[in-house]
């Protein structure tokens, strides 16, 4: 292993990450519920009355970033290797995956591990030993 | 009011995500390639959302209503089974194939990116497709038992 220097950004993504905390605390103190963004957008599909207002707020806030953060600075170019057969793949995945397992890195890694849930910690371990080990395969045998 | 709230932490945590590096689907393998040239920078990502999650919530726990009066709605869902495992597993599988994970993915699509468009189109189909199944197939069934 070796560190990749010339792309780490510990302050920035600290920075950031701040904000995410801010934006999951304000949503669970204002709204009383966990901002997992696969459940969120989940939610929608089938939706129960009385539920589809403030998940089409939080969605749109999320779509809306980008314009507001050209406001202020110009977007970093994204690095997106994968071709459209794996993106979609890749998609299906993390749409069947999340649901079945109840959250993302949102509701699991960030709100779970916040909230010290024993379910979301096992979660989190499964899903970055999983990305990890793909990574490896698709480094090494693809 | 809980719909301008929800708004307004759906852009927080956006412009969170896009500050953080996460849109970058580069970076997030970067950070999951831990025995290549390994990025650490995802860690700093959690650490810092912990660090001010944890407190919320803790505040959170303590209260039965929310500042705005509602009820608060935390999960009660405790146990550790394989629908969690394989599903994060799975997840865990899409996420390493892309570098998408789904808020970067929306965010990402909302700056208009065809590729996070063809990936996010994947994903609410994976949705629906679970959505359909279990309220078509395995409630009624699970119903019919109890």
């Amino acid at each position: 292993m070796t560190i990749d220097w010339g792309h780490f950004t510990p302050w920035s993504s600290l920075a950031g990450g701040l904000m995410i905390g801010g934006a999951v605390g304000m949503f669970v103190l204002l709204n009383g519920r966990v901002a997992g963004i696969s459940g969120i957008l989940g939610g929608l599909l089938w939706p129960r009355p009385g539920e589809i207002g403030w998940r089409f707020a939080f969605i749109g806030g999320l779509l809306i970033a980008p314009a507001v953060m050209r406001l202020a600075a110009s977007l970093p170019a994204p690095r997106i290797e994968a071709g459209f057969a794996t993106l979609v793949a890749a998609g299906l995945a993390v749409g069947v995956g999340t649901s079945y397992g109840g959250g993302c890195t949102s509701g699991h890694g960030v709100c779970g591990i916040s909230r010290l849930s024993p379910r979301s910690l096992v979660a989190t371990a499964a899903f970055m030993l999983a990305g990890m080990a793909t990574v490896f395969a698709v480094r090494h045998f693809a | 009011m809980s719909r301008f709230g929800a708004f307004l932490a759906g852009l927080l945590f956006g412009v969170g995500l896009i500050v953080s590096g996460m849109t970058d689907p580069g970076k997030v393998i970067g950070f999951l390639d831990l025995t290549g040239n390994w990025d650490p920078s995802l860690a700093f990502v959690m650490l810092g959302a912990i660090l001010v999650g944890f407190f919320a919530f803790r505040s959170a726990q303590r209260r039965t209503r929310t500042l705005l009066r509602s009820a608060m709605q935390l999960p009660q869902k405790r146990d550790i089974d394989a629908r969690l495992i394989v599903g994060s597993v799975v997840f865990g599988i899409g996420w390493g194939l892309a570098g998408f994970c789904p808020g970067p993915a929306l965010v990402s699509f909302g700056s208009g990116q065809d590729k996070a468009a063809v990936f996010v189109a994947a994903m609410l189909f994976g949705m629906l497709a679970y959505t359909v199944l279990e309220r078509l197939i395995h409630e009624p069934r699970r119903r019919a038992k109890a």
